[in-house]
């Protein structure tokens, strides 16, 4: 009988690495064409249209580099969260509670603060927001052993629909003539942008500084060391008296904390007020996943798969209006490429052998 | 090699009790009947017809059933719908009736009181196991292997299950009897097996032989009195463990007033069969489990319920049980793994970073110390053998100088090389002043290292006997409930 025989591989070099990683995102293109073919598209004109949409001009490069700063706020939390196999699915929402506080401390006090007071508060609070949304999935965890995967999925539809509650009720802008959106943020509560683009430099040399610094946390420090413990076997890290449920609470406060500050970034930067959940976020939570998978869970390199994800979304744009294809199909794109990434990730960890079971027969 | 020439044979209408210490080859042998190894060499028989046995499955179709001491049952099922689980007469529309029908004729043919309906995970232990014998006997076992069906039942189970044995005896099934307690092999057994080491060391009728003999057959050899290990002025208290009660993971107390002191300059061994709460017993010290009652000091200083980090700070270190499950982290580099007790001492880090200069320096230390065989100190720990894991383990604990260091286990599974060496590191220790904690199951390892010897047995010790006491040849009696001195 053959059989399918699965050894762990005990020399993974850093070569190996780079193998798998460009053999699965190869494949994941490979198998993306197939889906184009049936659309009825030329898969390699539609990718070659992907990229050029979004690195081959200054117009989309300049997109890309703003959808690229949320994911990579997002993902280099993330990215300390799955060091901790704490599988936080919840950043969409960690995401919206940011906005949420950081827009009213825009609303309220912005008129009364210049901005080199108001804007850092609005990010310490958007920070504050996503933090605290991120510690209840944390504490469920904890305390009673529910598995964050579900809470932290659920929390992302009870946090929508609070936005939802929000902007149509109590918090409806008297300007807007009805529409269910706050009131604009003052000027010194909105973050300038390079000209010409939609860049929030703001937000983007906090992302870049955090994310660098998540690095550094990771890899050179006790609190990253504990973090890599926890991942890695958790009975050991009670054997050798590291404080789980601490270590836990603040790997859910940067992860939540890092996608409150991108909520602030997308409010603040972008569209200026709060409105539903769909157009705030776009879904950068879920696609932060994928960013902090090809990054290898590591922030440093957080940088250039988000850049990579944010070209794909803008460049998925593109193919939306060029070559008539539906909205989904970036979704469709990203989530193949999780798919043949941890796919990936298995056969760097092991050795498959097809062989011929002699014992049997 | 797990077994070496052995035989033996059961009759119809026979009940036979296979004895002999944790590893002495009984389940390998079992297994071996049930198809879940192959034999090297060798024959089984069935009514005097060679078979050859190569799965569960063939065993199962020449009547042979299991019982696994761990039950295979799956807990969110129904007990209906675990037992049509392998059956292969389940018809393929509405099964359903047909097991239940089934399983309500056997239940009432061996007094079993089983609802076919009800989920396993709503049964108790006991209940559980009748589940496994019914499934067994649906499937057509003839021949009953129950591997230690006792170590998981109260004593009104147990006396409920050799009741339901005794009747199927009566209706002509034949029953074998795994088991370390003396004293259920003589109340069930028609005949005993002793197995030691992979050998056959003892056979006879249970009513020639009595506990005593049984013992024997079982430790299978003299104590050895002439202790090689140089002898020890006994000097200060190191540790007291003053009327501990600790619960296991059931919330059942494991461990149940157990008194002792450790002095420096002695290895003072735990022996008995695991499962007795050793384990519960050396994780309550270790700062992982909750001292239900009862007070633990260490140099004076009272660390009952203190964190695991507090305890390792007042001197106590951790050779654990399980050491790729609990001792290292093993997708981490071995310069890793090497502080993982560490990593919060000044030497290693200040409040904020970690020296990894120092800690690389202090990890190729530890491998040129403590003979660590490894490539170079940036190897992912896991691609370590076992006894080289458990020689990284061993000396990052002891680097410190622990004034008391708990090994549980510690050769467990490791070849005659490494289990040598390790062995002497805790000799070494001794003559150093320190005081070491030995759990073990090995009575050979407890004899050679340890000045005094507790025998453990559900969650009490037995006796407390310095290495030369003569007493110590019943250790068989104690370490099977039957003797406490």
């Amino acid at each position: 009988m053959l059989k399918l025989k699965v050894t762990d591989r005990i020399d993974v070099l850093p070569r190996h690495s780079l193998l798998s990683l460009v053999f699965s995102l190869a494949a994941g293109l490979l198998a993306i064409s197939v889906i184009f073919l049936f659309s009825g598209v030329n898969p390699l004109y539609a990718i070659f249209k992907i990229f050029s949409g979004s690195f081959g001009s200054l117009y989309g490069l300049k997109e890309t580099v703003t959808k690229a700063i949320p994911l990579i706020l997002i993902g280099g939390g993330l990215a300390v969260a799955f060091r901790a196999k704490f599988w936080n699915i919840g950043a969409e929402s960690q995401l919206l509670m940011g906005a949420i506080f950081g827009t009213w401390v825009g609303l309220n006090w912005g008129p009364h603060l210049p901005w080199p007071v108001i804007v850092p508060l609005m990010f310490l609070a958007g920070f504050v927001g996503g933090a605290i949304w991120g510690l209840i999935p944390a504490i469920l965890k904890i305390k009673f052993s529910i598995n964050e995967v579900i809470s932290t999925l659920m929390l992302n539809y009870i946090c929508n629909e609070f936005v939802k509650i929000l902007i149509v009720g109590p918090w409806r802008g008297k300007t807007k003539h009805g529409f269910p959106y706050t009131d604009d943020l003052p000027l010194s509560a909105t973050l300038s942008v390079l000209p010409g683009s939609r860049i929030h430099y703001a937000t983007l040399i906090v992302a870049v500084v955090t994310v660098i610094l998540l690095g550094i946390a990771i890899y050179k420090t006790r609190f990253g060391y504990e973090v890599r413990v926890i991942g890695e076997n958790p009975d050991a890290a009670r054997y050798s008296g590291i404080d789980f449920f601490k270590t836990t609470l603040i790997i859910m406060v940067i992860s939540g904390g890092m996608a409150g500050l991108a909520g602030v970034g997308e409010a603040a930067g972008i569209h200026h007020y709060l409105s539903y959940p769909e157009s705030i976020s776009s879904g950068y939570g879920y696609t932060a996943i994928i960013v902090a998978w090809l990054a290898k869970l590591n922030p440093l390199y957080v940088i250039l798969s988000a850049l990579f994800f944010a070209g794909i979304l803008v460049g998925g744009d593109a193919i939306q209006i060029s070559l008539g294809l539906p909205a989904a199909t970036v979704q469709v794109f990203n989530g193949t490429l999780l798919v043949f990434l941890i796919m990936g990730d298995f056969f760097l960890k092991n050795r498959v052998a097809l062989q011929w079971d002699l014992k049997r027969n | 090699m797990a077994n070496t020439d052995v035989n033996i044979s059961i009759g119809e209408g026979e009940i036979l009790g296979l004895l002999g210490e944790n590893g002495a080859g009984k389940t390998t042998l079992m297994n071996i009947l049930y198809g879940l190894y192959q034999p090297d060499s060798g024959t089984i028989q069935i009514n005097g017809k060679d078979i050859s046995i190569k799965s569960p499955g063939d065993s199962r179709r020449y009547g042979i059933g299991m019982v696994h001491q761990h039950f295979m049952l799956i807990p969110n099922h129904s007990v209906a719908e675990n037992i049509a689980l392998g059956y292969e007469m389940t018809p393929l529309l509405f099964p359903q009736r047909k097991i239940k029908d089934s399983i309500i004729t056997y239940s009432k043919k061996f007094n079993f009181d089983i609802d076919p309906s009800r989920s396993v995970w709503q049964l108790s232990a006991g209940e559980q196991q009748r589940v496994e014998i019914i499934k067994a006997l649906i499937n057509g076992a003839d021949l009953l292997i129950l591997d230690e069906p006792t170590s998981v039942l109260t004593s009104q189970e147990t006396q409920d299950l050799f009741q339901n044995l005794r009747e199927m005896k009566a209706q002509g099934h034949l029953i074998i009897l795994i088991s370390h307690k003396l004293d259920e092999i003589l109340e069930l057994c028609d005949r005993v097996t002793v197995l030691q080491k992979g050998r056959i060391v003892g056979e006879a009728q249970t009513t020639d032989v009595d506990k005593k003999s049984l013992a024997r057959m079982m430790i299978g050899r003299e104590i050895i009195f002439q202790i090689e290990k140089e002898p020890m002025e006994r000097s200060d208290k190191v540790i007291t463990i003053d009327n501990v009660m600790v619960k296991n993971d059931k919330d059942l107390e494991a461990v149940k007033g157990i008194s002792f002191s450790i002095f420096r300059n002695e290895i003072f061994g735990i022996a008995g069969v695991s499962g007795n709460g050793q384990r519960e017993l050396v994780e309550a010290i270790t700062g992982m489990r909750t001292v239900e009652s009862g007070k633990i000091t260490i140099d004076g200083n009272d660390i009952t319920n203190e964190s695991v980090r507090c305890i390792y700070n007042s001197g106590i270190a951790h050779v654990p049980e399980e050491r790729i499950r609990f001792g290292i982290a093993p997708g981490l580099c071995l310069y890793e793994n090497a502080i993982l007790k560490q990593h919060h001492k000044p030497k290693y880090s200040n409040k904020l970073f970690l020296a990894y200069s120092k800690i690389k320096e202090h990890a190729q230390k530890l491998l040129s110390d403590f003979k660590v065989l490894a490539p170079s100190i940036n190897v992912q720990t896991k691609n370590l053998s076992g006894g080289n894991i458990q020689k990284l383990i061993l000396g990052r604990e002891i680097s410190e100088g622990p004034s008391l260091l708990v090994a549980s286990h510690p050769t467990y599974g490791l070849d005659v090389g490494a289990t040598e060496y390790l062995r002497k590191q805790l000799l070494k220790r001794r003559r150093e002043g320190g005081a070491v904690l030995l759990v073990s199951e090995d009575l050979e390892e407890i004899f050679e290292l340890c000045d005094r010897i507790a025998v453990m047995f559900q969650g009490e010790f037995m006796s407390i006997l310095n290495s030369d006491d003569l007493r110590l040849k019943d250790i068989g009696l104690m370490m099977a409930g039957s003797l406490r001195l």
